[in-house]
């Protein structure tokens, strides 16, 4: 099939050998599971249970909290310690509320919902319904619910799935591992998820720096004709959505459309596993496979973990730190962030925890921008950087409204191509940041002026109103002279629209 | 448990070039074309380059110092000697030692941290200095000299050098035209470029570098090899130069086809003054030329168009360094005009329309 380019990108060191070869293993049940409710992008879930309530595996423990929202389940059987709450694995190290379970060590699983005896032929809602009660999302990193996804087969005529088995990120080797280990799971999970959207094709793109896992997919997807493996150029940042996309089909997203809009939607590969064992088995998402790498673990590995396991947790299970790291990430060294602590639980999102030595992490100080014009050769999004910067460091934030800082998905592809190691994407994530809240203060400040002015209005209605009952009431020869009146209520009139 | 503090947002992966290992790969792209010349034209060039390189740093730690800005570090960065190392490749290579230092000053301390130091400057800082000595001092600026090389008969000792550079006895036997100078003086007197011509040195020479120069410029093959390899490095790309010299070797063609008599050749422009050094090092400078590829290609074909122009009909005979510096003045507008499309959005920044479906 052919292939299309992208758009700049770079090719960092991988590093994925620290963990390619080393087989999924699980993590011995720790002590106690912290279960965040927000675990997803949209609405939080909402508790279910209370401090001493006895809990199965895989029981619903917190129910979707809205259209764009996902339930919890718990990961194994246990009581529950206590709803409280703890650090959340994001740098603001900022509490958030969670369910703790402290584990029976049965690991009893709940009665669970009967499997779909042929999802090929049922209907795509009933599909739509396990996979949003499964508690789904997406599992390469953004955590959005897969059933608002699966869902746009209804509204929009699609043409193909495309399972993002890119992995372009550093380090991580859980979807490599997971399509080496589980291809028909993933195989049979992506066809019920083509179903649900009513695709006819399905796409699995890989990374070409994982050849076995192209040829086992490519393999165990030969026995049906609607799947297709691709083999794409290694380069970051392929596995984003929009740009993967464009490898595939040719297809540039318009800004403000989704993929969706071109016919194609993307789902991890990881997450049709997940379908898979919802629709199959009647399992909610209870665990996942993360990376534990980077130069500062004694023994990189990749483990399958019940959600909220502590990354401590992890850690040890890896064999703890053999250097001080420099930073303890969530996710990979490009887009991934720093963890402010590791009593932060792993979540659905939760690809790869990295504990990276300085030497790896290569900061060095800021220097003078020499103008060498690199991270404009890179950006995968045609975006200025360096001009971005400039006026971000002046908070002109207009400007750098206008040059397209929104349009950045913060790949940190400019940061790690500086020569003079300028802090760019930190620029732009201040500057998304801030432009957000003016936004939202805009809107704010657009509703209060309309209730103050309908209110306005109002008043002088009445106001008029009670007047004109007034001089209906008085004989017309005593009244004020007509002319005033009739300014009065011009004045008014004026005032109204004005 | 806590772990380290968290300063900045990621990427916690960095790429390996800097600023100090960019300046040092052009240095040393830059070697091969200085040894020549420097054993071409013997001791005084030797010391003519020591001293402006020498001023440079002095006075880049000067400027650090009086700006409070860490001195040290930013020495180390390189980009004063690189500064001195090009400045002193443009000047006449036998010029007193003062030429050097004054025009260190121009370059470092006016062109350069007067507009706020690395990065900051609108002007390229060596050319700064070139031209501003051309024209403060238009004699000993265009004093040049046959090739002497090192140690062959008739070429000056170490002692005669310092006599030279720093005693001013510049010996008038020495002196020669340089191959635009001379075509140009010619010229004025109404002798056609066809007669004119056979004076000059031919292209085989000019090619390899043996003919009158500035002091680093006449090696057109050996600043090449070192073009080629800044390539190879992907310090630089192929935009700037071949543009600047692809545009000025067309029009120089087109019209000697037309006026043989009046115009020289296009292959004797990009052979002769400082068309390759300008084309490869001198042009391409990241602060000074445009960022994006588009905005590169014009500033180059602006460059070799207006090199061609004022070497036929401008009073000096050279405008590679005054091409550069016209065309440094209209880099903002250029990369302003030149800026990338972005992702998902028309030139003009509106979403793109939606095509059909695959």
């Amino acid at each position: 099939m052919k292939l299309f380019p992208i758009r700049g990108g770079i090719h960092p060191d991988y590093r994925k050998e620290l963990a390619s070869e080393k087989a999924i293993v699980a993590l011995p049940m720790p002590a106690a599971l912290y279960i965040p409710l927000q675990q997803h992008v949209g609405a939080p879930a909402e508790v279910l249970v209370r401090e001493g309530d006895l809990v199965k595996k895989g029981q619903m423990i917190a129910r979707s909290g809205g259209a764009v929202s996902s339930p919890q389940h718990a990961a194994t059987s246990g009581q529950i310690k206590s709803v409280t709450d703890i650090p959340a694995p994001h740098p603001s190290g900022l509490a958030q509320t969670t369910i703790i379970i402290e584990p029976d060590g049965k690991d009893e699983w709940i009665e669970l919902p009967e499997p779909i005896a042929d999802p090929f032929t049922v209907d795509p809602h009933a599909i739509h319904e396990r996979v949003a009660q499964s508690g789904i999302v997406g599992m390469g990193g953004a955590a959005f619910p897969s059933a608002v996804k699966l869902n746009l087969g209804t509204q929009k005529k699609l043409e193909i799935l495309l399972l993002n088995g890119a992995e372009c990120e550093p380090y991580l080797t859980c979807d490599d591992r997971v399509m080496r280990e589980y291809p028909e799971e993933i195989i049979d999970g992506a066809r019920i998820m083509a179903h649900a959207l009513g695709t006819a094709r399905v796409v699995i793109a890989i990374e070409q720096n994982k050849p076995q896992a192209i040829e086992i997919m490519t393999r165990a997807a030969s026995a049906f004709a609607e799947v297709e493996v691709i083999g794409v150029s290694v380069q970051y940042p392929m596995g984003s959505e929009r740009h993967l996309v464009q490898a595939i089909t040719g297809l540039e997203t318009p800004a403000r459309k989704l993929t969706a809009d071109l016919g194609v939607v993307v789902h991890n590969v990881s997450t049709a596993r997940a379908v898979h064992h919802a629709v199959r088995f009647g399992r909610p998402l209870v665990a996942r496979v993360v990376t534990v790498s980077g130069g500062a673990i004694r023994e990189p590995r990749n483990v399958w973990t019940p959600i909220g396991a502590r990354i401590a947790d992890l850690v040890e299970f890896c064999g703890g730190f053999s250097a001080r790291p420099e930073s303890v990430v969530n996710g990979g060294p490009m887009m991934g962030q720093p963890l402010a602590t590791l009593d932060a639980p792993v979540v659905k999102g939760t690809s790869g925890i990295l504990a990276l030595t300085a030497e790896e992490i290569n900061d060095r100080p800021t220097s003078a921008c020499i103008r060498c014009g690199s991270c404009i050769t890179i950006c995968p999004c045609g975006l200025s950087p360096v001009e971005m910067a400039a006026f971000i460091r002046k908070d002109n934030l207009d400007v750098a409204a206008k040059l397209g800082v929104m349009d950045c998905f913060s790949c940190g592809s400019c940061s790690w191509v500086c020569p003079s190691h300028i802090p760019l994407v930190h620029y732009f994530n201040y500057a998304k940041g801030a432009l957000n809240d003016l936004e939202l203060e805009r809107r704010k400040n657009e509703r209060v002026k309309t209730l103050a002015e309908a209110r306005t209005i109002r008043i002088e209605k009445a106001t008029e109103a009670k007047r004109a009952a007034l001089a209906a009431r008085k004989p017309a020869s005593d009244a004020a002279p007509p002319a005033a009146g009739a300014e009065a209520k011009a004045a008014i009139e004026e005032k109204a629209t004005s | 448990m806590s772990v380290a503090s968290i300063k900045k947002s990621g990427p916690f992966a960095h790429g390996y070039s800097t600023v100090q290992k960019t300046m040092f790969l052009v240095l040393l792209a830059l070697a091969p074309a200085t040894a020549f010349n420097l054993y071409l034209f013997g001791w005084p060039a030797i010391l003519l380059f020591t001293v402006t390189i020498g001023a440079c740093v002095a006075i880049e730690a000067g400027c650090l110092a009086l700006a409070g800005k860490p001195v040290k570090a930013t020495l180390a960065d390189c980009s004063a000697i690189l500064t001195g190392w090009l400045l002193a490749m443009s000047l006449p290579p036998w010029a007193p030692w003062w030429v050097g230092i004054l025009a260190a000053i121009f370059a470092i301390a006016l062109a350069k941290h007067a507009f706020g130091g690395l990065g900051q400057n609108v002007f390229n800082p060596a050319m700064v200095g070139r031209t501003v000595m051309l024209i403060s001092f238009p004699v000993s600026m265009t004093i040049w000299v046959a090739p002497h090389p090192l140690f062959s008969a008739g070429a000056p000792g170490l002692l005669e050098a310092f006599a030279i550079t720093f005693g001013g006895n510049m010996p008038d036997t020495m002196s020669a035209a340089s191959a635009l100078g001379y075509i140009k003086t010619e010229l004025s007197r109404g002798i056609p470029v066809t007669q004119s011509m056979g004076q000059v040195p031919d292209l085989m020479d000019m090619a390899l570098g043996f003919r009158a120069g500035s002091l680093g410029e006449t090696s057109a093959l050996l600043i090449l090899a070192g073009g080629l390899f800044l390539m190879a490095k992907r310090i630089i790309s192929w935009h700037i130069p071949v543009s600047m010299m692809g545009s000025l070797f067309l029009i120089a063609a087109l019209f000697h086809a037309i006026d043989p008599a009046r115009f020289t050749s296009g292959i004797f422009h990009l052979l002769s003054g400082a068309t390759f050094l300008g084309a490869f090092f001198i042009a391409t400078d990241y602060v000074t030329s445009p960022v994006s590829k588009p905005g590169q290609i014009i500033f180059g074909i602006g460059v070799g168009l207006l090199t061609w122009s004022i070497r036929n009909f401008a009073g000096y005979p050279e405008g590679v360094a005054f091409a550069v510096l016209l065309m440094n003045s209209l880099t903002p507008i250029i990369d302003q005009y030149t800026r990338p499309r972005a992702f998902g959005r028309s030139r003009k920044g509106e979403p793109l329309p939606l095509e059909k479906k695959p």
